[in-house]
């Protein structure tokens, strides 16, 4: 069905950013007001589409026909079916909470036109990716998301250390788009479309020949692990957070880094042409989850344990993917952006009101003085830790038990070592998580400042954002699976929906193994911690080095790629294009100064070059009879 | 017929003097001078050829000619009593400071 609330969804915002930008300039304190409206109107615009949805069906739109050349034509349209909704919602939704908080959070800051601007025109850019019709047309969003990321990571760009981390980010998600266009060349080439609708359909993937089919599972993947943050191209995300942090929470937690699992959601019919590219797929997914969950816990700046957490929480959503549990992968992406984007604000307001202060050692005892932030951050603990009734326990339980009915035959003899790490992985992650809580808002307070609750326009959205990652799981766990089933395959169904008391009480004991030892190792005895930092030194080291994962790319990948410039600009540039070049306006300069000397300064010659012009010209054009 | 190949011929001979003039001299009046002769010699040629088809647009041209040229020597003066002024010379080759 076609409906132009559809085209409002994305305009909204894209008018918006121009807006903010122009009126801004006149007076900062509107800018946020009309950002925070232009992402509520598009909102509403999703809510009323998705209201009607179960009658349509599915909503598209035109915007223009963009290209059309030689039986070629890619139109530029948007398509909303349960699919993108599940991710309009939350892009919006989150969106619009963030877009509130940043009132407050950048309410100092001299560029808050800038800085709303390009936050309007990021969610404009999530938009058209979620809503494409055709892969370029996601194409779009997913440049416009990395540009945006780019420009917000570097906000504060005359921090040269800021402004080269944006810089890497923009780097290593064009590594992966070389991936995208790969992808899309091989599924073009073999079935002559690049409509997802059409690329759906599993007679017209048949057409893709088995060798190719493998190319673009892993060349799809490849997209995703830029975007998404997976190993080996991770390192981006935890420097991503020199961005201010509600730009953490909305680009770096919720949204944009999903982009990579909505991707493989979108795309499952090729992902799966050839079994291996799932088993690639949960393998790289698992050592990502697994390494950046060990990097978290010796992490001690309170916005990386939430990088490297996220990091963690997209491994564990690729897990989801690899196993075909696609339902799943999408439910823990609206589970993780409600309770880390809650994490991520919570944390804003920490930093707000310890005076920009990130370290968490110079924190501790915060409960007393940011009662409101303390609660909600706990809560969003609890729900990534994942005890129940809080979200986080159903979809990462949801993952771990279709991690056995997984159906590819690369994987099924691996079942066992596969479902102990990830749930390995449960009990980091409730350990660091708590050890983060502990540091931060327990003990007594070992900083030099005087920290103070933040205002009403970041607790409020910071609240609601709690509320839903308490409440949002429970409620949504029963209906999410069922209702995805039309876009997505119907995953193996499981019994854990409803496990019952034992069942509950079983599924949070690692989350409750991780807790408890975060408190004996933080809180009650600090001669246990000093004891098992000796045990554990040599993961330690590699925990606080982050695996060393920078140290490798700069041996392998920079230092090369560094001497062969260097060679090749002494050979290539110097002498070839610089001797060229030289040699070209040498060439140039002679002829100039040949017919320079026409200009003798003799009025005489002048005005015989005149006659001898108009001669010619007579004779030449004048009709003779 | 005699008559017109008279004419036309002072004309033609007035017009090449003054260019072979305008080409070889130096002194900035005697070129002005060498234009008006050409000028005129044009003059010529019009009303020649007016009486020669019987009707009036060449004689009208004429008295355009003469006016613009009244004009352009009115300037054409001007810019070489500033050139004398500012070089104390109307040769041209004393100001050539453009050339290359």
């Amino acid at each position: 069905m076609n409906d132009s609330r559809l085209a409002l969804v994305v305009l909204a915002p894209l008018i918006g950013a121009v807006l903010t930008y122009i009126l801004g300039k006149s007076s900062q304190k509107i800018s946020g007001v009309i950002a925070s409206a232009a992402v509520i109107v598009s909102f509403l615009c999703v809510g009323s589409l998705w209201a009607e949805l179960p009658t349509a069906g599915s909503f598209g739109v035109t915007l223009s026909s963009w290209l059309s050349f030689g039986g070629i034509s890619l139109p530029l349209e948007l398509y909303f079916d349960k699919l993108s909704a599940v991710m309009c919602l939350v892009v919006t939704g989150i969106g619009a909470l963030i877009h509130i908080y940043s009132i407050g959070y950048m309410a100092e800051d001299e560029s808050r036109p800038r800085f709303f601007s390009y936050l309007n025109l990021f969610i404009a850019a999530m938009l058209v990716l979620v809503l494409g019709k055709s892969l370029p047309t996601i194409f779009i969003g997913w440049e416009g998301v990395g540009l945006c990321s780019y420009l917000l990571i570097g906000f504060w760009y005359t921090n040269p250390e800021f402004a080269s981390a944006g810089r890497k980010a923009f780097v290593m998600n064009r590594i992966g788009d070389v991936g995208f266009i790969v992808a899309m060349a091989v599924l073009y080439h073999s079935c002559g479309s690049l409509d997802i609708t059409v690329l759906g359909k599993p007679e017209i993937l048949a057409r893709i020949p088995a060798e190719l089919g493998f190319i673009a599972g892993i060349a799809l993947f490849v997209a995703a692990t830029g975007k998404s943050a997976q190993l080996p191209l991770f390192t981006w995300l935890p420097d991503a957070m020199a961005g201010p942090t509600p730009v953490s929470a909305l680009i770096h937690a919720a949204t944009m880094v999903t982009a990579g699992v909505y991707l493989m959601a979108r795309m499952h019919g090729v992902v799966e042409l050839d079994s291996a590219v799932p088993a690639v797929i949960l393998w790289t997914a698992l050592a990502t989850s697994a390494i950046a969950a060990i990097i978290a816990m010796s992490q001690n700046d309170i916005k990386k344990v939430l990088a490297y957490s996220t990091v963690s929480q997209l491994g564990f959503m690729f897990i989801a993917v690899g196993v075909g549990a696609y339902g799943f992968a999408l439910f823990h992406v609206v589970t993780h952006a409600f309770f880390k984007a809650c994490l991520f604000l919570s944390a804003g307001s920490v930093i707000h009101g310890c005076h920009h202060e990130q370290d968490m050692r110079r924190m501790g005892g915060l409960a007393k003085s940011m009662p409101l932030t303390c609660f909600a951050y706990g809560v969003s603990t609890i729900a990534i830790a994942g005890i129940p009734p809080f979200s986080g326990y159903f979809s990462k339980h949801g993952i771990l038990d279709a991690i056995p009915l997984t159906g590819n035959s690369y994987l099924q003899p691996w079942l066992g070592v596969i479902g102990l790490i990830a749930t390995g992985i449960t009990v980091l992650t409730a350990f660091y998580m708590f050890r983060s809580f502990i540091l931060t808002f327990m003990g007594e307070y070992r900083g030099h400042e005087h920290p103070h609750e933040a205002p009403m326009v970041m607790t409020a959205p910071v609240l609601m954002l709690a509320v839903l990652a308490v409440v949002g799981g429970a409620f949504l766990s029963p209906i999410f699976l069922p209702y995805l089933t039309g876009p997505l395959p119907k995953v193996a169904h499981h019994a854990a929906t409803h496990p019952g008391i034992l069942g509950y009480i079983l599924g949070s004991l690692p989350a409750l193994v991780g807790i408890a030892a975060a408190f004996w190792l933080f809180l009650i005895s600090p001669a246990a911690k000093e004891f098992f930092r000796k045990v554990f030194l040599p993961v330690g080291k590699l925990s606080e080095g982050k695996f060393f994962v920078d140290e490798i790319y700069e041996i392998s990948v920079l230092t090369p790629l560094q001497k062969v410039s260097n060679v090749s600009g002494r050979i290539i540039d110097q002498s070839f294009f610089l001797g060229g070049g030289e040699a070209l306006g040498k060439i140039s300069r002679a002829l100039g100064e040949l017919t320079a000397r026409v200009t003798t300064g003799q009025v005489g010659t002048y005005v015989l070059f005149m006659f001898c012009a108009a001669a010619l010209f007579v004779y030449f054009f004048l009709p003779v009879r | 017929m005699e008559p017109v190949i008279s004419y036309i011929g002072l004309s033609a001979l007035l017009f090449t003097i003054g260019g072979i003039g305008l080409c070889l001299r130096r002194n900035a009046i005697v070129l002005f001078m060498c234009v008006e002769m050409m000028l005129n010699a044009v003059n010529l040629a019009f009303v020649t050829f007016s009486k020669l088809v019987g009707n009036l647009d060449g004689q009208v041209a004429v008295f355009f000619v003469m006016v613009i040229a009244a004009a352009e020597s009115a300037i054409g003066l001007a810019i070489i009593l500033s050139v004398f002024r500012s070089v104390a010379s109307i040769e041209t080759t004393d100001s050539a400071e453009l050339k290359w």
